[in-house]
This record gives structure tokens, C-alpha cells and sequence, in this order.
């Protein structure tokens, strides 16, 4: 186990030397560099201070102009255009996004995976008393002074009314499970207490950055009526920009919001929002020839993207999130029924349950190539499955690329090759079926595995499967990741927000995909392991953030050193920016979120 | 006449209830779900995707799905999209305007270039006039729009930097800067339209006005001294044109349609790129409305053409 938090140091003098810092007698490198002898991590020792209440060094970033609009129009160019503008319905990011011109949330995550204020005051902390100590409430105070975009105030009645109209399951809707599993109570006109049903060590959970929407106007339409509500096609909220004209799927205009409770923003007179048509031409018409200033999601390839940035027009950001692309071995048999089902929790597959085979797998899976050949800027390569945020990525897992002594390792486990250079043991042979979804640079990952796989006496058969199949929770079509009817399967996964715990929950015994949940568990490669689970429960109860942090790190060198989960690499937020556009995007929430921040340089 | 017509449109009910039972039939089959998205966002619990689906009635058995959108369409109320939970028939009619305008304007485009060089082709058949349009016609309807469309992309819009390739329906300017700013966004898609329809049109205005050229009447006419351009124009032009007329007539259904794949190349909100957004994301109401739309005004057109066939020709008669 990974003891770095029960050093020799004791806690009193922990909490001596947090002081120091707070107080300025001591540096926060010094703190850092001290801690790091005693073998805590860097970005561990900066959520210490975090948690303490000490500001983090965030890599602040420069908003320049010093008035109110006068930035002309920006044109925002997304190939999937929102569909709806009302947040509680927005079934895709792209909804999210089109919402957040309008909308905003308590709060929002920036680039590191720091929360940041909006309609809130201060982020809640212990220092400030706005975290219970039991971990079962959190207090917010709302900042006072704010208008919706029609002029009333914007009041605790409203933050509670959220709550209200999302539970109620005549609504419908998609933000039902923000509220799960706690409630949002007023304390006065600008404080709510949002109490969680047992402790919440992740207490900013999603409800922080969901945004908003207005009692006075959505009052009436809550439960039933909700769909017949004008404004779900024309909002009213508290965001930057005021709504003008909507189109689902093709257009959203918006104008300057005078009355914005932040001074000096935003800096755009107006904003247009154009969807519609694919990736790459989006991307052209940043990059290459100015038509727009940013686009959205841009799933291109690298050396395309770095072909039309050539053109001079533009330059694409990389925003670090929590989305890894891995393979998965199976732990179940896929090719026999138990009970009638295959791949059955109660079996186990007849090849991967050797645990040479799994390790050989690793060996032979060229991650570097992958990121320089295929991925590029788009993905870097990983052996953890928690990448990001900094502070709970785990220093102990390595990846390594080597036929030989994968070779090497199946010959001492007693996998002969046979007559057609295939290897077997006890008459099974190590022919495998690899199944990923139907996309271009997957196709290329799938072939560069076969081919070591085939020097290492491994057959592999290699499937591909249209992505509306592969990834629906369609529970007659065998061929969903989610039945995982094969050996080897490959997909992304993300992570959502800076905090790993719905990530790692992939992996606990009780989210099994089978017939039982209908397939809708999350953890689909079937993998058990008690001291997983058991870490994993420590964490749901562990409220001190550095113990915590120390317990998924332990659990990510659990799933990914049994071998069974190969991850390959992270993969950043890809987006497209006009050379002078000035954006802090971030990998953990919507790009709007941040829009009253952009500008564009003069 | 008017029996006639009411034996056409009696006719035309079962047709496009069959239509709609298999249209919907395959939409139920098909994989995929409206709320896909959602299952791969973590912060969604699978409960909710559960919920909605249950919601939305999708888990119902399809002949129940169907009987229930068939009862609401003979009402009047065309269901509301499981995306964007708008009415169906609203997001259709948002729709309309661009693609009337662009599709129609490119079906002018394509008349204009076609009558006059298919006449011309045909009076002086195997001139170099005539071998240089049927070469260029071949060359025409074997490019297929989406690369043509791509190609225009990368002179003009790439290379040249004259004409945007993003379409935008609601332009803020006035005026003649409304004008020109819509000629100029418009131009690349209506051209890759118009011309695509100009090749195989041309190609049929010709053989039809060679058909008639040399028939008997033509010649008495000319030995009549009429001047050569009457004889061409009064003669034969008005009799060539009435398949074409038909023709035409049978191609207007694609103007409301819209085209598929130039909408989505130059991002036009036509309901061509309506329909595709509704197939990729599974919004079952939405293609259903789209789809019906469409097959009505298939039937309708068809039938609007056998009646032009016989206005235009009266040995033709209706029983």
C-alpha cells in the first residue's frame, strides 16, 4: 500500500507547518520540497494546502480589457449545434454549451481542475466555515446584486427552486441525478445549505457547476408542463450575453449583457453560435481561413490540424481532462453460457485468468508509437487510468514496450508454439477477438497491436463495430461494449470532473455490467478485487482530501497493475481558437463557462 | 377529371400509411437510442437514461409506439423532438424558407443553363457547340456534389478567399448589404446544385427536342417560309418540352427535401441537414415528420405531373 500520508512526521507538526505557510514564514516551495522528502508528491502537498484554506498558485489568467464590451462579435463555430437552450434537458455537451452563453452556476472549474466562484462569493472552505466538519453540509453564499437578464434579483429561492424542479420526475429531467443523494435548503435571501444523506468528501459534486435557471419564469412550468415553457427556446439567466434569436441545431445569437455582475466584462457586443456540417471543416474555418474564431471538439487528426495551422489563422488548445483511452481484457468468458449468459460474472475467461498472458498483453502494446504515429498532440500516452488532475495521478505505474520479453514470459509460463506459430497450453490456443468502435485512428491502434501480438505467437481477430451500436445500451444487439461479448475491447472513457471517484467506481465488484442491471453497470471488463472494493468504500467515508487523494492512487495501481485494464492515453480537450482570441478553456466543464473571461487581443 | 382525382388521392392514403408503418418499422429496428450521449457522461447516473426512456414511452413495444404516432399525426399533433423537445412541425416550418430558397434557386439555375444549350445542341447536333456541353454534361452528373462542393470550397473559399463556406440564414445587415451578403454565402452551394441538375437536364432537353426536329410538321413548317427561329421556338421547343415540363415537375419534391449532402457541406439549415441531425442522434419523431413530409409531397407532385401531362397534351385523357 501507499503509505506516503502516515510518514514519520507527525500530524501536529503537519499542521504546524501549513500555518507557517499560511502566515508567510514559510515558503510554499520550501513546504512542498520539505513534504517531498518525506516522500509526498507535489501536487499532494499543494491540496493539503488547498484544504487548509492556503490559496493555490493557480495559473492565473490575465483578463486585459479594462471596459465593458467593445470586442464586436464573436463567432463560434460548432459542428454539432445545440439543440435546446434550457440546462435541466440538455441530453449533450453541445446543449451545455449553448445554455452556458446564458446561464451560470454557483460555480466552475477551471483549467487545473480548481473551483472557481461565479454566482457564488467564495468558494466554501473550512477556514471560512462553509464546510461541516462531519462532511454532511456545505454552505454557499451567493453573491448579492445579481440580475437576471429581465432584472429581478437573483435570490437563494432560485438555487432551491433548481433543486425542486429537477427531482420532480414529471419534469424529466436530465439533471435528476445532479440532485440524487442530497438536498438544497435555504438559509436566508443569499444562502443556501445543500445537506448531502451521508458524508460527501467530494462536496462541490456536480449541483456546484450545473447551471441555473430562474424561479420566477420556470415556476410555472415545473413537473408536467415542464416541455410547454417559452423560455426553454429563449432563456433568461444571469450569464454574460442576453439571448436575441435561437434555432435548434443551426444558430444562437446573443448581445451584450449591460447589467453583468462582473466589472470590465464581458467584452463582446455579441456572440453567434453556427452548427451544423463535420470536425474538419470546422477547423478549416478557424485555422485556415478566419471565418470563425473558435470551434468546438475538433476529433481530427493531429497532422491535419497541424497542416491548417500552418495557414497562419489560427492555433488549437489542448485543454488536460479526465477522458482515457484504454484496452480492456476480459476477465469473464465470453464464449460460454452460464445461467444462459455469456460472459457471465461467475466465469472466468480461459486465457487472461493466466496472469502471463495479461502482463504479455501489456508488453505488446507500443503506446509511444501509438501517441507519435497516430494521436500526436491529441493523446498522450499513460500507463494510469486517473490522469488528471495532477495531484491524484500515481508515480508507480509504468508502460514498457517489449516483444522479447513478452516472448519470454509466455515461454516460461508454458505457452508452446504450435505448428502455425500460434501459442497454446493445455490445448487452448491464444487466438483472440479484439473489438473497438468504428473510427479511423482506432482501426490503426487495432492493426499496430495485431502485428505484435502476431511476433509474439498471439492471434488476434480484429472486429470494429459502428459507434451507434458499440455504444448504445441497445439490450438485443450483442455487440455493445457494455455486453462486451468479446476478448479484448478498446474505447474512451471520461471522466466528467476533477475528482475521480465516479471514474474509479468503473472498477467496484457491485457496477458488474450483466442480465441482472440489464448491462447498465459501469464496470464492463467485470474486474473484482475485495481490496479494491474495500479502498473504495474508505474513500466514500475519507474526508481528508490528501488520504484520499493517496487511496485513489492506490486503487488505480490495483486495476492497472492486475493487467486486466491496459490504458493507452489521455486525451485533452481539442479545440480551435483565432490566433487573438484569449480563452481559459478547460478540460473539466463547458467552454462557455468561462465566456464572460474571453477577449480578444487588440 | 374530378373522378379522377378523387380515385388518385383514395389511392394515395394506403400508399402513405404503408410508407409511414415501414418507415417506422426500420426506425424502431435500427440501433441506437436518443439518450446515447448520456450513458457515456459519468455524471449521469444509467437511472436517468432510464427514467427518460421510460418517459418518452420508447420502451413500449413498436406497434404501440406506432399506433400512438399515427392516432396524434390524424389529430394534427406531429409529436415533439426527444432532443430539443420542440414541435415537430415547428422545426420543420424553421426550415422551410432556407431551403426553398437555396434548393429552388439552384433548380432555376439549372433551367436556365439546360433549355437553351439542350435546344442549341440539338438543332446543331454534333457541332463542336453541341460535343463540347455533352462533354461537359457527362463530366457534370459523374461529379458527384459532395466533391464538387469540396472542390469549389478549396479554389474559392482556400485558395482564393473570396466566398465564405459557411452558411448563415440570419444575417443582421440591411439592405443591399443583406443582398450581397447572401448572394455571396449562397453562390457555391446553389452553382454545385444547379450545375449537377443543368448536366442530366441538358441531356434530356436535347434527345427530346431531337425527337421532335425531325418529325414531319417541322419540316412542312419550314417549307411554309417560316423563319427558322419560329419553326425552332413555336414548333418544336413546344412540343419537346412537355416530358420535360413532366420531369421537372417529378423533381420538385427534392426542392422541399433539400440536399442532403450539400446542406451539411456548406452547414445550410435546410431540413436536408434537419433530417440528417434527427438520423444521427436518433430523434425518432423528428425523421418520422421529415420522412412524411417528404413522401406526400412525392405523391402530390406525381400526381400534379400526370395532370400536367394531359393539360399540356389533350390526346392524353384522364380515366
Amino acid at each position: 500500500m501507499n503509505h506516503h500520508h502516515d510518514g514519520p512526521i507527525g500530524e501536529a507538526e503537519l499542521e504546524c507547518w501549513v500555518a507557517q505557510v499560511r502566515g508567510g514564514q514559510l515558503l510554499r516551495r520550501d513546504f512542498i520540497q520539505r513534504l517531498a522528502a518525506l516522500g509526498i508528491a507535489a501536487p499532494l502537498g499543494g491540496l493539503m494546502l488547498m484544504n487548509a484554506g492556503v490559496a493555490n498558485a493557480q495559473t492565473a489568467f490575465n483578463y486585459k480589457p479594462t471596459k465593458r464590451g467593445g470586442g464586436g462579435t464573436l463567432r463560434l463555430l460548432y459542428w454539432q449545434g445545440p439543440t435546446l437552450l434550457n440546462p435541466h434537458f440538455a441530453t449533450g455537451t453541445k446543449d451545455q454549451e449553448g445554455c452556458a452563453i446564458f446561464y451560470e452556476a454557483l460555480a466552475r472549474w477551471d483549467t487545473d481542475g480548481n473551483l472557481v466562484p461565479v454566482l457564488a462569493v467564495e468558494i466554501p472552505s473550512r477556514e471560512n466555515g462553509g464546510l461541516a466538519p462531519d462532511g454532511k453540509w456545505v454552505l454557499w453564499k451567493l453573491k448579492k446584486g445579481v440580475t437576471w437578464h429581465d432584472g429581478k434579483p437573483f435570490t437563494a429561492d432560485d438555487v432551491v427552486f433548481n433543486y425542486q424542479y429537477a427531482i420532480d420526475p414529471a419534469t424529466a429531467a436530465v439533471t435528476a441525478g445532479v440532485y440524487s443523494d442530497l438536498k438544497v435548503e435555504k438559509v436566508d435571501s443569499h444562502t443556501i445549505r445543500v445537506v448531502f444523506d451521508k458524508p460527501a468528501p467530494f462536496w462541490p459534486g456536480i449541483y456546484s457547476s450545473s447551471q441555473l435557471i430562474p424561479k420566477h419564469i420556470f415556476a410555472p412550468f415545473s413537473g408536467a408542463k415542464s416541455r410547454e415553457a417559452p423560455a426553454n427556446l429563449k432563456p433568461v439567466g444571469t450569464g454574460p450575453y442576453k439571448f436575441v434569436d435561437f434555432k435548434p441545431g443551426d444558430m444562437v445569437r446573443a448581445s451584450i449583457n449591460t447589467g453583468y455582475h462582473q466589472a470590465n466584462k464581458p467584452h463582446f457586443d455579441a456572440v453567434e453560435m453556427k452548427g451544423g456540417g463535420d470536425a474538419v471543416s470546422a477547423a478549416r474555418a478557424v485555422l485556415q481561413t478566419g471565418e470563425y474564431d473558435y470551434a468546438w471538439n475538433l476529433l481530427v487528426e493531429d497532422e491535419v490540424l497541424k497542416r491548417m495551422e500552418a495557414g497562419g489563422k489560427g492555433r488549437v488548445d489542448f485543454a488536460a481532462g479526465g477522458s482515457v483511452e484504454a484496452i480492456y481484457l476480459n476477465c469473464t468468458d465470453p464464449n460460454t453460457e452460464i445461467d444462459g449468459e455469456r460472459a457471465s460474472a461467475k466465469s472466468k475467461h480461459p486465457l487472461f485468468s493466466d496472469p502471463a498472458v495479461r502482463k504479455a498483453m501489456g508488453l505488446l502494446i507500443d503506446r509511444a508509437a501509438i501517441q507519435e504515429f497516430i494521436y500526436g498532440r491529441t493523446g498522450v500516452a499513460t500507463a494510469n487510468f486517473v490522469n488528471n488532475p495532477a495531484r491524484f495521478r500515481s508515480p508507480n505505474m509504468k508502460f514498457e514496450f517489449s516483444v522479447d520479453k513478452a516472448n519470454a514470459l509466455l515461454d516460461g509460463a508454458g505457452w508452446k508454439r504450435g505448428s502455425n506459430g500460434i501459442r497454446e497450453k493445455d490445448g487452448k490456443k491464444l487466438k483472440l477477438l479484439f473489438q473497438t468502435s468504428t473510427n479511423t485512428a482506432r482501426q490503426k491502434v487495432q492493426a499496430i497491436v495485431k502485428q505484435a501480438c502476431s511476433k509474439a505467437g498471439i492471434e488476434l481477430e480484429l472486429k470494429a463495430v459502428q459507434g451507434s451500436v458499440f455504444f448504445s445500451s441497445d439490450m438485443a444487439n450483442p455487440d455493445t461494449y457494455g455486453k462486451f461479448w468479446a476478448d479484448i475491447q478498446m474505447y474512451n472513457v471520461t471522466q466528467g470532473r476533477p475528482d475521480p471517484e465516479r471514474h474509479m467506481q468503473r472498477f467496484a465488484s457491485w457496477e458488474i455490467a450483466q442480465k441482472a442491471n440489464k448491462w447498465l453497470g459501469s464496470n464492463l471488463v467485470r474486474w473484482r478485487s475485495d481490496e479494491f472494493d474495500k479502498a473504495f468504500r474508505d474513500s466514500e467515508a475519507e474526508l481528508d482530501p490528501v488520504k484520499r487523494a493517496a487511496l485513489y492512487i492506490r486503487m488505480n495501481d490495483l486495476v492497472c497493475g492486475d493487467g486486466h485494464v491496459i490504458p493507452l492515453l489521455y486525451r485533452p480537450a481539442v479545440n480551435g481558437l483565432a490566433n487573438k482570441l484569449m480563452a481559459p478553456l478547460s478540460g473539466w466543464g463547458t467552454d462557455m463557462g468561462s465566456l464572460s473571461d474571453w477577449y480578444k487581443e487588440a | 377529371m374530378g373522378p379522377y382525382l378523387m380515385r388518385r388521392i383514395l389511392i394515395a392514403l394506403p400508399s402513405l400509411l404503408g410508407i409511414s408503418a415501414v418507415l417506422f418499422t426500420v426506425l424502431a429496428l435500427a440501433p441506437g437510442d436518443p439518450f446515447e450521449e448520456l450513458a457515456t457522461n459519468p455524471n449521469v447516473p444509467a437511472e436517468v437514461r432510464v427514467m427518460l426512456r421510460a418517459k418518452f414511452g420508447l420502451d413500449d413495444p413498436i406497434w404501440q409506439r406506432y399506433f400512438h404516432w399515427l392516432m396524434a399525426m390524424m389529430q394534427g399533433d406531429w409529436g415533439y423532438s426527444f432532443i430539443s423537445r420542440v414541435d415537430v412541425d415547428q422545426l420543420i416550418l424553421q426550415r422551410v424558407p432556407v431551403t426553398l430558397a437555396v434548393i429552388g434557386a439552384s433548380q432555376v439555375v439549372a433551367l436556365l443553363i439546360a433549355l437553351p444549350i439542350g435546344i442549341i445542341s440539338a438543332v446543331k447536333p454534333y457541332s463542336w457547340f453541341d460535343r463540347i456541353f455533352s462533354t461537359l454534361a457527362l463530366v457534370g452528373f459523374s461529379l458527384p456534389t459532395f466533391f464538387s462542393g469540396l472542390l469549389l470550397i478549396l479554389l474559392f473559399s482556400i485558395t482564393l478567399g473570396w466566398l465564405p463556406f459557411v452558411y448563415r440564414a440570419d444575417i443582421s445587415a440591411t439592405g443591399w448589404e443583406w443582398w450581397w451578403l447572401h448572394l455571396k454565402q449562397s453562390l457555391m452551394p446553389v452553382m454545385v446544385l444547379g450545375l449537377f441538375q443543368a448536366a442530366s437536364w441538358m441531356r434530356y432537353v436535347r434527345s427530346a427536342v431531337l425527337d421532335v426536329i425531325k418529325l414531319d410538321f417541322v419540316t412542312t413548317a419550314r417549307s411554309k417560309g417560316l423563319k427558322e427561329r419560329v419553326v425552332i421556338m413555336k414548333h418544336v421547343v413546344r412540343n419537346a418540352l412537355t416530358p420535360v415540363v413532366t420531369l421537372v415537375a417529378l423533381r420538385m419534391p427534392a426542392v422541399f427535401g433539400g440536399a442532403i449532402v450539400t446542406e451539411q457541406i456548406f452547414r445550410i439549415p435546410g431540413i436536408g441537414s434537419l433530417l440528417i441531425d434527427a438520423i444521427l442522434r436518433n430523434d425518432t419523431p423528428v425523421i418520422m415528420g421529415v420522412t412524411f413530409v417528404f413522401s406526400c409531397l412525392v405523391i402530390l407532385f406525381n400526381l400534379i405531373a400526370d395532370l400536367l401531362y394531359g393539360w399540356l397534351d389533350p390526346r392524353i385523357s384522364f380515366r
